[in-house]
């Protein structure tokens, strides 16, 4: 008999380590999905960040390397270099790399290095507990910003897809959102073209995955995904961005 | 054994190649450009990798995911770039990976001079970052030692895993001297040693999972305890000191680095003055040789004189630790990057002797 659906061997076998609901959990089996189906298991590394992608330890079955905050792309460039036959991935939340990160990100993009950006963009500090991130939205309470993030303050919210455009190095840049089924599929192609181009060398891929946090947004997960629909998928427009011929 | 005429910063550089470095990661900062831009030529060369990093936090995570993928790797700076490392050093040490970082220092404290010092002693030795780490640090006094400890850092940082620090001041960098240079090793793939992957994916059994994060506070507290007995196989295995004319000295200086070479100088106008000087060199500064200091003659050495290239000295609790006050310490150097000249150490001797007799 056939399975239909089973775990992908990318994955270890373990009940999830984020919260019930959240979308890491997503993003996580997508990446390990195509991880299985480019069957690279064995040739891949996943850098991780700090914040909840820090838990991806306990999850991909791969070779992991942890950054420092922030430093992830700076770690995968180190990564890639020195082993340009693997296929490496950052997975990074919107504190990790749209702040504290911002140097790592804007030159790994710019010397076009030839591995792929995951980004993680929940409007939040998730692991430290909700506080305001580079993303949260106009309004949008955090435990930084208690009555609402307020622009003349903080200014607004930072759109990593077309800053990253305005480089000429990048290969791919592409936002999509995990809030359906439908999405989640479209996310899917995004991160296989984009792993596609890696193995090709084609360069710097880079992937937004709107996603939630239930646990700091205090919603359900269900309520979450209506707020995404409502909130964050208009501020954040899904599209592609760039995807140079070469 | 090929002999060249080097400058201090290339030769480390060559060292490096020689000891099977293939990946290089830094930031420009005077005094030691040149050894990134010597990297940039030779890398290529030799199959090797260089990156000029958008900052110096950024050029050591690059060293962090090279040594991840079991290359030896190597970054180098100054003083203020060396602050900005800390984090990518502490997270190497956490993460068990061997790496060479070289401090070519100048005068600090912040932005402090670009001239020749040696401000870094406390930070090198005591706390590279956060954590409560340790760092081997060796210091070279000619080019031709930091050819030979360059190339011994990385055989260290192998061994034990842990990032190894090459400690020297703007002088050594810029001076030339004729040098032997050692044979070429191979580079070789490091198997990664750390814990991570027994507690995050116990059952991978063709993955590493490189982090300096355990989570659990009894992991964490296992393999703190782990790196406290390494340090002590550090001070039992790899003490390195040079003892010059201590046979019948009865004032000692101790002195590292290119304070060694002015102190040489001193002690061999004082000796013509008939005052038997010598000279306890530290080559490991970390861990440093309290027990040249233990054996001292109590009842013949009348005095110690730290001498440093710093204001205020930064040896001085560690050679008290050594000599637990049986002997006085005294205390001269220059810093900011004025120059320290054998007069200096020569007088500020005769002035202690002169104290004495009063
Ligand atoms: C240098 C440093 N500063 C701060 C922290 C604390 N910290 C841990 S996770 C995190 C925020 C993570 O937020 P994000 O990147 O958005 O990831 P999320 O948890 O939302 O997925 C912070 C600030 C740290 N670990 N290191
Ligand atoms: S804190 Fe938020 S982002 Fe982190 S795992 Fe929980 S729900 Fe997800
Ligand atoms: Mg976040």
């Amino acid at each position: 008999m056939d399975a239909l659906y089973e775990r992908p061997k990318s994955l270890t076998n373990r009940a999830t380590a984020y919260c019930p609901g959240c979308l890491h959990g997503v993003a996580t089996r997508l990446i390990a999905e195509l991880i299985d189906e480019l069957d690279a298991r064995a040739d891949t590394v996943a850098v991780l960040p700090v914040g909840c992608g820090t838990l991806g330890m306990f999850h991909f079955n791969t070779d992991i390397v942890v950054s420092p905050h922030g430093r992830t792309p700076a770690v995968a460039t180190g990564v890639k270099r020195s082993a340009p036959e693997k296929l490496v991935f950052s997975y990074q939340g919107d504190g990790d790399l749209a702040a504290i990160g911002l140097a790592e990100i804007m030159h790994a993009a710019n010397r076009g290095e030839n591995f792929t950006v995951i980004f993680i963009n929940n409007g939040t500090y998730g692991m430290t507990g909700g506080q305001m991130a580079p993303t949260t939205l106009v309004g949008q309470k955090s435990t930084t910003t208690p009555e609402g993030r307020n622009p003349a303050e903080t200014g607004y919210p930072m759109m990593m897809c077309e800053i990253l455009s305005q480089l000429r190095a990048p290969r791919y840049i592409a936002r999509f959102s995990l809030d359906c089924p439908a999405n989640v599929i479209q996310a899917k192609k995004g991160l296989r073209k984009s792993f596609e181009l890696q193995r090709a060398g084609k360069g710097f891929t880079f992937v937004e995955l709107l996603s939630n946090c239930p646990t700091n947004w205090g919603l359900s997960p269900l309520e979450c995904l209506e707020w995404m629909r409502e909130n964050t998928m208009k501020a954040f427009p899904l599209g592609v961005f760039r995807d140079r011929e070469d | 054994m090929e002999k060249k005429f080097l400058k201090g910063n290339e030769a480390v550089a060559e060292a490096a190649i020689l000891a099977g470095c293939r990946f290089f990661a830094g930031y420009p900062i005077t005094p030691q450009n040149e050894i990134p831009e010597y990297m940039a030529r030779r890398m290529p060369q030799v199959g090797g990798v260089f990156l000029q990093g958008e900052s110096e936090t950024a050029s050591v995570c690059m060293v962090y995911g090279a040594a991840a993928m079991g290359k030896l790797a190597m970054t180098s700076s100054s003083g203020p770039g060396i602050s900005l490392k800390a984090e990518g050093i502490s997270t190497l040490a956490g993460a068990q990976l061997p790496a060479v970082i070289v401090n070519v220092m100048r005068g600090g404290p912040g932005l402090g001079t670009i001239q020749a010092a040696q401000s870094d002693y406390l930070h090198a030795t005591k706390a590279m970052g956060h954590g409560g780490f340790r760092v081997l640090v060796l210091a070279p006094s000619t080019v031709q030692e930091a050819i030979d400890l360059t190339y011994k850092a990385f055989g260290l940082a192998v061994k034990y895993q842990n990032p190894a620090v090459v400690l020297m001041d703007g002088w050594i960098g810029s001076m030339m001297e004729p040098v032997t240079l050692p044979e070429a090793k191979e580079p070789v793939k490091n198997a990664y040693t750390g814990w991570g992957t027994r507690y995050y994916n116990p059952s991978g059994t063709d993955v590493d999972v490189v982090t300096s994060c355990l989570l659990e506070p009894d992991r964490q507290e296992l393999l703190n305890i782990h790196f406290g007995e390494m340090y002590e196989t550090w001070a039992r295995d790899e003490v390195m000191a040079e003892e010059y004319m201590l046979g019948d000295a009865e004032y000692v200086i101790v002195a590292y680095g290119t304070a060694a070479r002015a102190a040489r100088t001193a002690i061999g106008s004082l000796r013509e003055k008939g005052v038997k000087a010598g000279m306890l060199r530290p080559i490991s500064l970390y861990p440093f040789p309290y027990d040249a200091l233990k054996r001292l003659d109590k009842s013949r050495v009348r005095c110690i004189l730290d001498t440093e290239m710093t204001l205020p000295v930064q040896m001085k609790d560690d050679i008290r630790l050594g000599v637990t006050d049986a002997i006085p310490v005294h205390s001269c150097g220059r810093s900011g990057g004025v120059v320290l000249t054998n007069e200096d150490i020569e007088d500020a001797l005769l002035r202690i002797i002169e104290e004495e007799g009063k």
